[in-house]
């Protein structure tokens, strides 16, 4: 079947198109040139007027694992409020801040997205991430693995084992949790949470291993890049949340030498400690250093007022801030010799000073850092706030007056310690298509994703402009998937299952000698169970997997 | 004839996967590693390979359509046991969903006392391998750990070596409640376990003491359901001289009423001890027939655990009211399909409404269901996923033989299937 989208105006930055009239054809699930004269349109959609992008990219969203599902279990009075009907072509289920897998998709799809990855993918609970994921329909996903509190690579650094050591680790463990990337989660901290430590700043050694965070981000931001993966390491850097991680995040930008380096929900890692309270915005300094070093990429983790739950592999940090908890209740849980977690439901609040300015920090942040191709749309969801606030965000972003209207609201102390007012910057469409789409694709290393032009997979958005930019992004006029009619009038009306994207780096096989021996001696489980095979992700018929190419690979 | 081995099994749910298994033709023998759970479960012979309805063999697709025709106009059907795979999850929730019905795992009376603790303030847990390399202190409360998982001490506690432990024999046991039924939590080195025995309805009074100790709360009494509390000041002690404390607990074995308040309070002392500069984690026990499986796969297509209802076209949980003996017994529900790959002894409880069972070949029945279908079990007869009781680590599951059963998965989707051929459901 050939399709035609007629006349829209398309924002499509992978090709350097920027708001300019163009007909897409699609055959096959992809988009496809301009055929022959003679051949036959079956289906035609008339977009003039309207505005085309391709189907956007969460590079950071918590839809599937161990902890998502403990937040789910934790919180049914939250569900109660956001029941979902079922329908002929859709699942019930539940909403809000960690909603059901089926809900997720379509609410995703209903956006106008259509890829999620999951950032916290513990490799032992990998299984359970892709079971998940494969119950989200419509979108596809992938995971970034993680690592560094792992027993197993922190007893590789203290035996100084070499890089190739730790690049094979890297790669085996990529390869059989079926990862796209690496993920760091307080470098080391979790583990030293078990021997416990309270808090690990980044030169302060576990004291059990002797090795710092500053060590661990080191050998694993050199494997992702000596292994090939596109991604750079992800990093949820050390001392989330605590006034005066600015100097930690500067330092830890410093530290890195030059290596590439995603920093995640950075907002949480900008505060200084001025002012009465004690604390106060590093979103300029934060913004200037990423500004000033290229290899360096963040996703902002904006915070919305409201209620959440917060879910993290940070169980160190996520135990310290449960005094928080609203309501208050809270889990943390050690987790296999491999890494942990924590659960804690927060309620962010627009007269809570402390909140307020989270929320500034997170815009500053957006506004001051110049290059939308290194920065990406998130909240961390659902830990800022659930993946559904989107299109408010991008209204923040997009609408001055709107902004300053809002800010004008939150606590009067938080106003004043923050530059937010000054600034005049409002994203354009392309850079928000940049952004969420594009530069998302890039990041993660996705071919034939994120872009328009003939080749790619035909995941597409349509959009009716409005001075509004909430209402404009929150309720799509049509979503493709690959090429799949799936999304009308900001509704689902049809689904399919996507396909799960990942890498396969190489590795010696050798590594296998120092694991299974460590597995037989320490770990619960045998080695060639833990392995994740291509069967389980496929057999039940709907899943598939996509691996992606590797830096330097022949596309 | 073929040695399978590093089997894993689904049944004991400490997700034991050093089995070795001889496959002949259908039947099974385990050669090595087995034990008073996992032997029995995997050895069960296969009896029928027919479905049947009202008693008589008939071919598969007469019995789901039989399924599908008792389902049709059902207003609450009840869907128990709930003992399967996470693909068998996943079709018996598209088909719940589908037809408006109550899901109810057969173990959620039990786990109830954990949900209710968790939904209501949290807990600090922790996993089997971090209590195999680092536990120096387990308290056992109001269970009988070696019947629940013979081989939990061997694999996790007496393990040769730890990384984070000098010598495993050193390890403390000490049990409040129960007194164990064998040796296995003796170690290696010839130390015994200590046991503060009490009756197990006077835990809740006994663990409210000891939090209060934990908390050093002064207490006059001198005992406490005849145990001194002396002795539960020595557990307090030891927990803060404890590196990596662990208290475990089986939910179902606190057999009384309330007693999400006795896993509350642990929970909240576990909590106490973690601000006293050591760290201490609890380790619920469960994984048996399923449960955390059933949880598991609700809780992801869902938001909630598997004592949900679909009836008003939305998943609505409610751990009380939907209880499928209450509704059985009360006249709510009309119709019970009784899901049970794994046990051929867990049989649907006794109703006059319409009864589909979808179990594993071997069960018998003192009155014959309307729809009977033997399916396979995972981890024999096809592969799948199952979750053991730290509720992190799904196992794969081997397909060991090729028995023809077909698996439960498959089953409810065709019954899902021949009713939306109908009109509704």
């Amino acid at each position: 079947m050939l399709i035609k989208l007629t006349g829209g105006t398309v924002y499509d930055p992978a090709s350097g198109i920027d708001g300019q009239q163009q007909d897409i054809y699609i055959q096959d699930g992809r988009i496809v040139k301009k055929p022959a004269e003679e051949v036959k349109v079956d289906k035609e959609y008339n977009l003039k007027g309207k505005v085309v992008m391709s189907g956007a990219i969460d590079m950071h969203t918590h839809i599937g694992g161990g902890k998502c599902n403990i937040a789910r279990t934790l919180l049914p009075e939250d569900h109660r409020q956001d029941p979902v009907m079922r329908s002929d072509i859709t699942r019930s289920g539940c909403g809000h801040a960690m909603p059901s897998t089926f809900v997720t998709g379509y609410r995703y799809a209903e956006m106008g997205y259509t890829a999620g990855f999951e950032p916290a993918v513990l490799p032992i609970n990998a299984r359970q991430a892709h079971m998940e994921m494969a119950d989200i329909p419509i979108l596809d996903k992938g995971g970034y693995v993680m690592l560094g509190s792992d027993d197993y690579l922190l007893r590789l650094l203290t035996a100084k084992k070499d890089q190739k050591a730790i690049n094979d680790y890297v790669a085996w463990t990529m390869q059989f949790a079926k990862a796209i990337g690496v993920k760091v989660v307080n470098p080391g901290a979790i583990s030293a949470f078990k021997f416990n430590q309270r808090k690990l700043d980044l030169d302060e050694q576990n004291s059990h291993y002797g090795v710092t965070p500053r060590d661990i981000l080191r050998v694993l931001a050199t494997a992702v890049k000596e292994i090939g993966v596109p991604h750079p390491l992800h990093v949820h850097g050390c001392n989330l949340g605590v006034p005066g991680n600015m100097q930690t995040t500067l330092d830890t930008i410093q530290g890195i030498g030059g290596l590439p380096m995603h920093l995640t929900h950075i907002q949480f890692h900008s505060y200084g400690t001025e002012g009465d309270f004690k604390f106060s915005s590093g979103a300029a300094q934060i913004a200037e250093a990423v500004n000033k070093n290229k290899n360096i990429t963040i996703d902002v983790g904006q915070v919305m007022f409201g209620q959440t739950v917060t879910a993290s592999g940070d169980s160190m940090l996520q135990h310290a801030n449960h005094k928080h908890a609203s309501p208050n209740k809270w889990m943390t849980m050690d987790i296999e010799c491999d890494a942990g977690c924590g659960v804690v439901p927060f309620k962010y609040k627009d007269q809570n000073f402390v909140n307020a300015l989270q929320w500034a920090i997170g815009l500053e942040t957006f506004l001051l850092v110049n290059d939308p191709w290194r920065i990406f749309l998130t909240t961390d969801h659902p830990n800022g706030a659930p993946f559904t606030s989107y299109p408010h965000l991008i209204r923040l972003l997009m609408d001055r007056s709107f902004r300053n209207e809002v800010l004008s609201t939150i606590h009067p102390e938080a106003q004043k310690m923050t530059t937010l007012a000054s600034i005049t910057r409002e994203y354009t469409l392309q850079e928000i298509a940049i952004m969420t789409r594009a530069g998302a694709a890039r990041l993660i290393g996705l071919k034939d994703r994120g872009g328009l032009s003939a080749g790619n997979w035909a995941d597409i958005t349509v959009y009716t402009d409005n001075n509004d930019r909430q209402l404009m992004f929150e309720k799509p006029d049509y979503v493709f998937k690959d090429g799949q009619l799936v999304v009308v009038n900001g509704k689902v009306v049809s689904t399919k299952w996507g396909t799960t994207h990942t890498v396969k780096p190489d590795f010696d096989a050798s590594v296998e000698k120092g694991l299974k021996d460590y597995f037989n001696r320490f770990l619960t489980m045998k080695l060639a169970n833990f392995k994740i095979s291509d069967d389980e992700m496929t057999e039940d018929g709907r899943g598939s997997i996509t691996v992606q190419p590797l830096k330097g690979d022949v596309a | 004839m073929t040695e399978i081995t590093e089997v894993p099994s689904p049944f004991c749910g400490i997700g034991t996967d050093d089995l070795t298994i001889r496959v002949d033709g259908v039947s099974l023998k385990v050669l090595e590693n087995g034990c008073a759970v996992n032997t029995p479960a995997f050895e069960q012979a296969i009896t029928d390979t027919s479905p049947r309805v009202d008693g008589k063999e008939v071919a598969l697709d007469i019995a789901i359509a039989k399924a599908a025709a008792l389902l049709k106009d059902t207003k609450l059907p009840v869907i128990g046991g709930c003992a399967t795979d996470v693909n068998g999850m996943r079709g018996l929730l598209a088909l719940a969903d589908r037809c408006g019905a109550v899901v109810d795992n057969m173990n959620f009376t039990g786990a109830r006392n954990n949900f209710l603790a968790l939904q209501d303030s949290g807990w600090m847990n922790t996993t089997l391998a971090e209590v195999k390399n680092r536990c120096d202190l387990l308290l056992v409360v109001g269970t009988d750990l070696e019947a629940f998982a013979p081989r939990f001490f061997e694999h996790y506690l007496w393990n040769k070596e730890a990384m984070f432990l000098d010598n495993t024999s050193h390890r403390e046991v000490i049990y409040l409640g129960k007194t164990p039924s064998g040796e296995a939590s003796t170690s290696p080195g010839g130390q015994k376990a200590q046991v503060l025995e009490c009756a197990t309805e006077d835990l809740p009074e006994v663990v409210a003491v000891l939090r209060a100790l934990v908390k050093g709360q002064p207490i006059l009494a001198t005992s406490v359901c005849n145990v001194a509390v002396a002795d539960l000041q020595a557990i307090a002690d030891k927990f803060k001289a404890a590196k990596y404390s662990v208290v475990t607990w089986a939910a179902a074995a606190l057999t009384y009423s309330q007693a999400e308040l006795t896993v509350q309070t642990l929970s909240e002392m576990i909590k106490d001890v973690n601000n006293q500069n050591t760290r201490c984690s609890g380790l619920p026990l469960s994984g048996k027939e399923g449960d955390q499986t059933a949880n598991q796969v609700c809780g992801w297509t869902t938001g909630y655990p598997a004592r949900t209802r679909f009836s008003r076209g939305y998943p609505e949980y409610d751990p009380y009211l939907n209880d499928s003996g209450f509704l059985l017994a009360n006249g709510e529900a009309d119709a019970l399909v009784w899901v049970q790959a794994f046990n051929v002894n867990a049989v649907p409880p006794a109703t006059d409404l319409p009864v589909i069972v979808i179990a594993r070949s071997g069960m018998t029945f003192t009155k014959q269901p309307d729809v009977f279908i033997p399916v396979g079990t995972p981890g024999i007869d096809h592969a799948g996923h199952a979750y053991r009781m730290d509720n992190v680590v799904a196992i794969r599951l081997k397909k060991l033989r090729d028995s023809g059963l077909p698996s439960t998965a498959e089953v409810l989707s065709a019954i899902e299937q021949a009713l939306n051929k109908e009109t509704t459901c």
